[in-house]
C-alpha cells in the first residue's frame, strides 16, 4: 500500500467519482466540487502562461504590434463587468463568430466536402466500391430537407439511415473499447499505485 | 604411454582441430588487416542541379530548395548520410545550417525566412567528410493572394453562395419552402411544457467546443427558441457553460429570447453560468446538477467528445426527456442510445432553421439540398470516370495543400 500522501488524495477523490454509481452522495459532492475547483484554477493559470504570455505578451515584446488588437478585443470582453459599456463586448463576440464562421466555412468547404468526394470516387468495379457508392448517394440523401421522404426519395434515405446505423454500430464498439481502456487506467492506479496488489 | 604426435589415435582428432585452428587465426589476421586498413576519406559527391525558389501558392516567409542526389546516395560509393541545408544573406557570407535531411531525399523548405529579402542557398552532402554545392541564389520569399490548386474551392463556393443568395431572396420574396419535420424539435414544445407541468428545471448543455465551432453557433440558435419558449411557459433554463465566451453569448441570446417573449422581468442571468474547462469536471458538475436539481427535460446540442455518454446516461438515471443533438460522429452512438430524441449531424443544422422558419435559415437549408443533389450527381459521374480511368475528371477534386 502507498504511503505517498498525494496517491491517498487521489484514490479517495477516484473513489468518491465513482460512488456516483450508487448515488449522489456526500463524498461525490466534496470530489465534484474540488474537481471543479482546481480545474477552474489550472486552466485560469494554463491560460496565462501558454496563451496570454506566449502568444499576446511575447509577440508584442518582438514589435508585432498589431497583436495588440487582439489585446483590446480580450479587453473588450471583460467589458460587460461594467454594465454601462457591457454593449463593447459584443463587438469582440462579433469579431471570433466572423471569423469563425468565415475560416471554417473554407475548412470544412476542403476536408469534409472536396476530400471527401474525392474518396468517393471509385471505379465501379468491385462490391466494396460500390457499397460505398451507394451508402454515400443515400447517405445524402437522407438528409434532404426541403422535399417529403416520399416514393422513390423515401426508399433511398430509408437505405441510407440503414448505412448510417450501421457506421454508429461499428463506431459505438470501436468507442466503448476505448472508453474500458479509460476504466483500465484508473482501476491500475487503485490497485497498482494505492494498494499496491498489482506489479 | 606413446608420447609421438602423429600416432592413429591422435591424429584422428587433430586432423580435425588443426583446420579450425588456422581457419580461425586466418579470420583474426583478416579482421585486423581489414581495420587498420585506411578509412575512406573522398568526400562524397556533392548534389548537384540545386534550385532555390519562393513556395508557390502559400502566405510567404518560405522558400523551396530542390536537388539532384548525391551519385554516392543509394549509388557509387553509396557513402552519404544525410545533407544539411545552408543560407546565407550574402553570396560570399557566412553560410549557416538551416535544416538537415536524411540521405534519400531532395527537396527542403525553409520557413524561418522574411519577405522581400534576399538568400543564397547551397546543400552539403555529408559522410565522414562533406562537399558542398554550388551557391544558388539570390531567391527572395513573398506571400500569393490566390492559391491556384484551390481554384476548385473557389468554383464551389461561388456557386453554393449563389444557390444561398437564389433561394433566400426567393423566401424573402414571400415563396414557401417546405422542410421535412424533425422529431427531435417536434418534442421542444412537449419537453418545455412537461418540465413546466413538473415545476422542474431545463437543462441546456452547449457542447464542450468555442464560439467559432459550428456546431456552438448552431446550438446558441436553438438556445434562443428553447429560451423563448420557456419565458413563455414560466419554466425555469439551467445552462451551466464549459466555455466563457461561449457562456457571455448565451447570456446574451437568453436575454433577447425573454425579452421576444415579453418577459425581460423573468430573465435570471445567475442561471448561465461558467461552471469548469475541464472536460470531466464539467461533466462531473452537470450530473450533480441533473440530479440535485431533478431536471425534467435535458438538451445536449452542440459538439460533445467523451462526456457524452456520462452527460446522457445520469439523464436517463435521472428519468428526464433527453434531446441531443450532435455532429460529432463518434458520440452519436451514444446520444442514440440513451436520448428520447437525437438529430443526427446536419439534422441538428436544420433544426434553427426548422425551429424559426426564418427566411434566411429556410433558403440556405434549400441550397444546401441542391447542393448535395449537385454532389450526388458528380459521385455518380466520377463513379463512371473511374471506371474508364478518366483520371483528368477526378482530379479536379484533388485540393492543394
Amino acid at each position: 500500500m502507498s504511503t505517498d500522501i498525494g496517491v491517498w488524495i487521489a484514490a479517495f477523490l477516484t473513489l468518491g467519482i465513482l460512488s456516483f454509481l450508487y448515488k449522489d452522495n456526500p463524498f461525490y459532492k466534496v470530489s465534484e466540487s474540488i474537481f471543479i475547483g482546481v480545474s477552474a484554477a489550472y486552466w485560469f493559470v494554463y491560460m496565462i502562461y501558454n496563451v496570454i504570455e506566449p502568444n499576446l505578451l511575447g509577440n508584442l515584446q518582438k514589435g508585432e504590434w498589431w497583436y495588440a488588437v487582439a489585446g483590446i478585443l480580450g479587453v473588450m470582453m471583460l467589458f460587460r463587468l461594467i454594465p454601462k459599456i457591457g454593449w463593447l463586448s459584443r463587438w469582440a463576440v462579433a469579431f471570433m463568430i466572423g471569423t469563425g464562421a468565415g475560416l471554417n466555412f473554407i475548412v470544412y468547404l476542403q476536408s469534409n466536402v472536396m476530400k471527401q468526394i474525392r474518396g468517393t470516387l471509385a471505379p465501379l468495379n468491385s462490391i466494396g466500391n460500390i457499397m460505398m457508392i451507394v451508402g454515400v448517394i443515400t447517405g445524402l440523401i437522407y438528409f434532404f430537407f426541403s422535399a417529403e421522404h416520399k416514393g422513390l426519395l423515401g426508399g433511398a434515405a430509408k437505405v441510407g439511415i440503414w448505412f448510417i446505423m450501421v457506421s454508429f454500430g461499428a463506431s459505438f464498439g470501436y468507442t466503448v473499447m476505448a472508453r474500458i481502456s479509460l476504466l483500465i487506467g484508473r482501476m491500475h492506479f487503485l490497485f497498482s499505485d494505492w494498494l499496491g496488489l498489482l506489479h | 604411454m606413446d608420447t609421438r604426435f602423429w600416432t592413429k589415435e591422435k591424429c584422428k582428432w587433430r586432423r580435425k582441430v588443426l583446420p579450425l585452428t588456422a581457419f580461425i587465426i586466418l579470420l583474426a589476421l583478416w579482421g585486423t588487416i581489414r581495420a587498420q586498413s585506411p578509412v575512406d576519406t573522398l568526400p562524397p559527391s556533392p548534389p548537384t542541379e540545386v534550385t532555390a525558389f519562393d513556395t508557390p501558392n502559400d502566405a510567404g516567409k518560405n522558400i523551396t530548395i530542390n536537388w539532384k542526389l548525391s551519385t554516392d546516395d543509394g549509388a557509387g560509393r553509396n557513402i552519404v548520410k544525410g545533407y544539411d541545408i545552408l543560407r546565407s544573406e550574402s553570396q560570399e557570407g557566412k553560410f549557416e545550417v538551416v535544416g538537415s535531411v536524411v540521405a534519400g531525399i531532395s527537396t527542403f523548405q525553409d520557413d524561418k525566412v522574411k519577405n522581400r529579402r534576399n538568400y543564397f542557398y547551397k546543400v552539403r552532402a555529408k559522410d565522414h567528410t562533406s562537399s558542398d554545392s554550388p551557391t544558388v541564389g539570390p531567391v527572395q520569399a513573398s506571400g500569393q493572394w490566390y492559391h491556384k490548386g484551390k481554384t476548385v474551392v473557389l468554383i464551389f463556393v461561388v456557386i453554393f453562395t449563389a444557390l444561398v443568395i437564389y433561394f433566400v431572396e426567393s423566401a424573402k420574396k414571400g415563396k414557401k419552402l417546405y422542410v421535412r419535420p424533425i422529431p427531435g424539435m417536434d418534442a421542444v414544445d412537449e419537453a418545455v411544457g412537461r418540465a413546466t407541468e413538473m415545476g422542474r428545471p431545463i437543462l441546456y448543455i452547449l457542447g464542450l467546443s468555442t464560439i467559432s465551432d459550428v456546431a456552438t453557433i448552431a446550438s446558441l440558435t436553438i438556445l434562443g427558441r428553447v429560451a423563448k419558449k420557456v419565458a413563455e411557459f414560466q419554466s425555469k433554463l439551467l445552462v451551466p457553460c464549459y466555455n466563457p465566451i461561449v457562456m457571455t453569448v448565451a447570456q446574451e441570446v437568453v436575454k433577447n429570447a425573454y425579452l421576444d417573449a415579453g418577459r425581460p422581468d423573468s430573465y435570471d442571468e445567475s442561471n448561465i453560468w461558467f461552471l469548469s474547462s475541464s472536460q470531466f469536471a464539467y461533466a462531473a458538475g452537470v450530473n450533480g446538477i441533473m440530479l440535485r436539481e431533478k431536471t425534467a427535460t435535458n438538451f445536449y446540442l452542440g459538439m460533445f467528445y467523451a462526456e457524452s455518454l456520462i452527460l446522457a446516461e445520469t439523464g436517463n438515471i435521472a428519468g428526464s426527456i433527453q434531446i441531443a443533438g450532435t455532429d460529432a460522429v463518434t458520440q452519436l452512438p451514444f446520444f442514440i442510445t440513451s436520448c428520447d430524441y437525437t438529430l443526427i449531424g446536419e439534422e441538428f443544422y436544420a433544426a434553427s432553421a426548422y425551429l424559426s422558419r426564418e427566411p434566411k435559415l429556410l433558403g440556405s437549408i434549400k441550397a444546401q439540398d441542391w447542393g448535395k443533389a449537385g454532389l450526388i450527381a458528380l459521385i455518380i459521374l466520377g463513379g463512371f470516370f473511374a471506371s474508364f480511368h478518366f483520371d483528368t475528371f477526378i482530379n479536379l477534386f484533388t485540393v492543394g495543400h
